[in-house]
């Protein structure tokens, strides 16, 4: 069981609030992704549940129970690292039986759940080698496994996968997903990867300046966005956000539109601009349309053959019934 | 674009490597050879380079003028015991200024360091005194503490900075895994720790066996280790070249063939991290 529950919690480095008071639930089962700009606070919130670093106020409980001054060993968490973190002079082997040991767990135990757990992780192979001997994805799953021997009540990743390239990490991406999935175990995943979070998460929590600004499924977020931030936050590329007079017609401070809900047409259109840079994905294609009198460029997704070309004229008009708006506060209009 | 380097210029470094290298040592070699001369080759002029009637009796006299094993024992206790001394006191002070530093952390390595920078013998006297006063002139132990206090500057600062280049999320994976802070020390800390310590306890081994200064003014007879035994032969009553070469000789090979043997792990240490 893993139901972990923060209750007003605070945290201060110095004269410094990184975490306002802050509420949080995450049940059993669940998994949650921590997501947000760089300095939001979401790593150290982490690291708060993990009991790496002390609250300066408030509880955390783990099951029901009060874990809040619980030493980390003790609180039956798991935890993969940025860096991995597998201690180099040990083989793949000790390092994953290392919690075990720690547990004081009887050897022909450890035996059979370090086989296990490397089994599950294509590391059956590499068991006898060392760290320094292994790839980035594999020295990730060893991470992963000296996590999953241990059947925590919850992981906690910090950015696990932001030391892979970018093949590896979509692989290693479905592989957590995977293990999720069959362990159900609750899961703490945090990045600063919109995607990542999008494509992982049971639930997200969107921070900022240690501030909840939103928590929700991924689409909840996606669809109905709280204020200006994580509507700009959640979706690649980001939501088109029009303020000024074209914004007043819709009653709003501000409108957002997403690049996919605005046709393109050489002929007419809502707005008129001039075309910039295009970038070419193969199935999709992202233009930058400039000078629409709107502000700031306007992101537009069409498919993969557009005809398009820089500095062509180009006629945009948004989809009437998908457009968000947000009043001068940034919140959203029902 | 890989520097290139021709065949000539290579050549050429190193042959001035090689000068430098010999400069260095020639004294120690001239010191080498000497032992092995009567006195009076020793001072011929011109110089003899290898041309001489090769002897061991320098080294039979000077064995049967003093007793060599004393003053060795004395130099390995003294050099061996504040090493030892200083590494126990160091690892902790290390430990905690690595991984749990105040803000004031820094300050007290700079003023640790600056310590090193106080001319010695300005010192001299109050620590004379005190040792008069705590009845431990001509002791090893006080010349164990002594030098200890002199080299532990050194060690933490050596210590301290291979902790630092463990990375901290490895310790904070090992209290996850559910480590207390002595296994965490004894499975994961130390084990990554160790040619860094190693190379500490080396070099200090090095310096505490040629430190003079302290050895020479604190100790008479009982204590003296071999620096006071080389020292004994520079009398100013007569010329024993060939002597006092023989007394420094022996009092060098022991550190010399142990500087030898660790070299690679001695330049693995004093170079950790840089070259990663």
């Amino acid at each position: 069981m893993g139901r972990i529950t923060l209750d007003k919690v605070t945290k201060r480095f110095g004269d410094v609030e990184v975490i306002p008071p802050l509420d949080l639930t995450i049940d059993d089962g669940e998994f949650t992704v921590f997501v947000g700009p760089s300095g939001c606070g979401k790593s150290t919130l982490l690291r708060l549940i993990a009991g790496l670093e002390d609250v300066s106020s408030g509880q955390i409980r783990i099951d029901r129970e009060d874990a809040t001054n619980v030493p980390p060993a003790k609180r039956g968490l798991a935890m993969v690292f940025q860096s991995y973190a597998l201690y180099p002079h040990m083989s793949v082997r000790k390092n994953i039986a290392f919690p075990l040991r720690m547990a004081k767990m009887d050897q022909a135990e450890i035996n059979k759940r370090v086989e296990g757990a490397a089994a599950v992780l294509n590391l059956t192979d590499y068991l006898d080698r060392r760290p320094g001997q292994l790839s980035g994805g594999q020295r990730q799953r060893v991470a992963i496994g000296r996590a999953i021997v241990r059947e925590p009540a919850a992981f906690l990743f910090d950015e696990p996968l932001s030391n892979l390239d970018a093949a590896l990490r979509v692989g290693m991406r479905l592989e957590i997903s995977e293990l999720h999935k069959r362990l159900e175990t609750t899961m703490i995943y945090v990045t600063h990867d919109q995607v990542e979070a999008m494509t992982m998460a049971d639930k997200i929590v969107v921070l900022r300046k240690g501030n909840i600004e939103q928590v929700g499924s991924p689409l909840e977020l996606y669809q109905t966005p709280r204020n200006t931030f994580v509507a700009g936050f959640i979706g690649s590329p980001k939501m088109n956000l029009i303020e000024g007079p074209e914004a007043a017609k819709y009653d709003a401070h501000t409108i957002g539109i997403r690049p996919e809900h605005i046709k393109a047409s050489a002929e007419a259109g809502a707005w008129e601009g001039r075309v910039g840079v295009s970038e070419h994905l193969g199935s999709d294609t992202f233009l930058h349309i400039h000078d629409t009198g709107l502000g700031e460029a306007i992101t537009v997704r069409m498919n993969g053959e557009v005809d398009f070309k820089y500095g062509d004229r180009i006629f945009l008009t948004p989809r009437a019934d998908v457009i968000h708006r947000f009043d001068d506060q940034g919140l959203r209009i029902a | 674009m890989a520097r290139s380097v021709t065949n000539q210029r290579k050549a050429l470094n190193t042959a001035l490597a090689w000068a430098v290298g010999l400069l260095i040592f020639f004294p120690i070699l001239w010191t080498i050879l000497t032992s092995f001369k009567t006195e009076a080759q020793a001072i011929a002029s011109p110089p003899i380079f290898l041309n001489f009637d090769w002897t061991l009796e320098n080294y039979a006299v000077v064995q049967e003028r003093s007793n060599y094993m004393r003053f060795l024992w004395n130099s390995v206790i003294i050099a061996g015991g504040s090493t030892l001394l200083g590494v126990i006191i160091a690892v902790p002070a290390a430990w905690s200024m690595a991984f749990v530093p105040s803000r004031r952390t820094k300050d007290i390595l700079m003023w640790m360091l600056s310590t090193k920078m106080l001319p010695a013998v300005g010192v001299l006297y109050p620590i004379y005194l005190i040792f008069i006063r705590l009845g431990i002139l001509d002791t090893r132990i006080g010349l164990v503490v002594v030098i200890m206090l002199i080299n532990l500057p050194i060690i933490v600062w050596m210590l301290y900075t291979y902790f630092k280049e463990i990375p901290g999320e490895i310790l904070e994976a090992a209290r996850m895994d559910g480590a207390t802070l002595k296994e965490e020390i004894i499975y994961v800390l130390t084990p990554m720790a160790v040619p860094g310590i190693a190379s500490t306890i080396l070099l200090n081994i090095i310096l505490a066996w040629n430190e003079a200064f302290w050895t020479l003014n604190l100790t008479a007879a009982k204590a003296a280790p071999l620096t006071a035994f080389i020292a004994s032969y520079s009398s100013p009553e007569g010329l024993f070249y060939a002597k006092l070469s023989a007394a420094s000789t022996m009092a060098i090979a022991p550190i010399l063939i142990l500087g030898w043997f660790s070299q690679k792990q001695l330049v693995r240490g004093l170079t950790f991290g840089a070259v990663k």
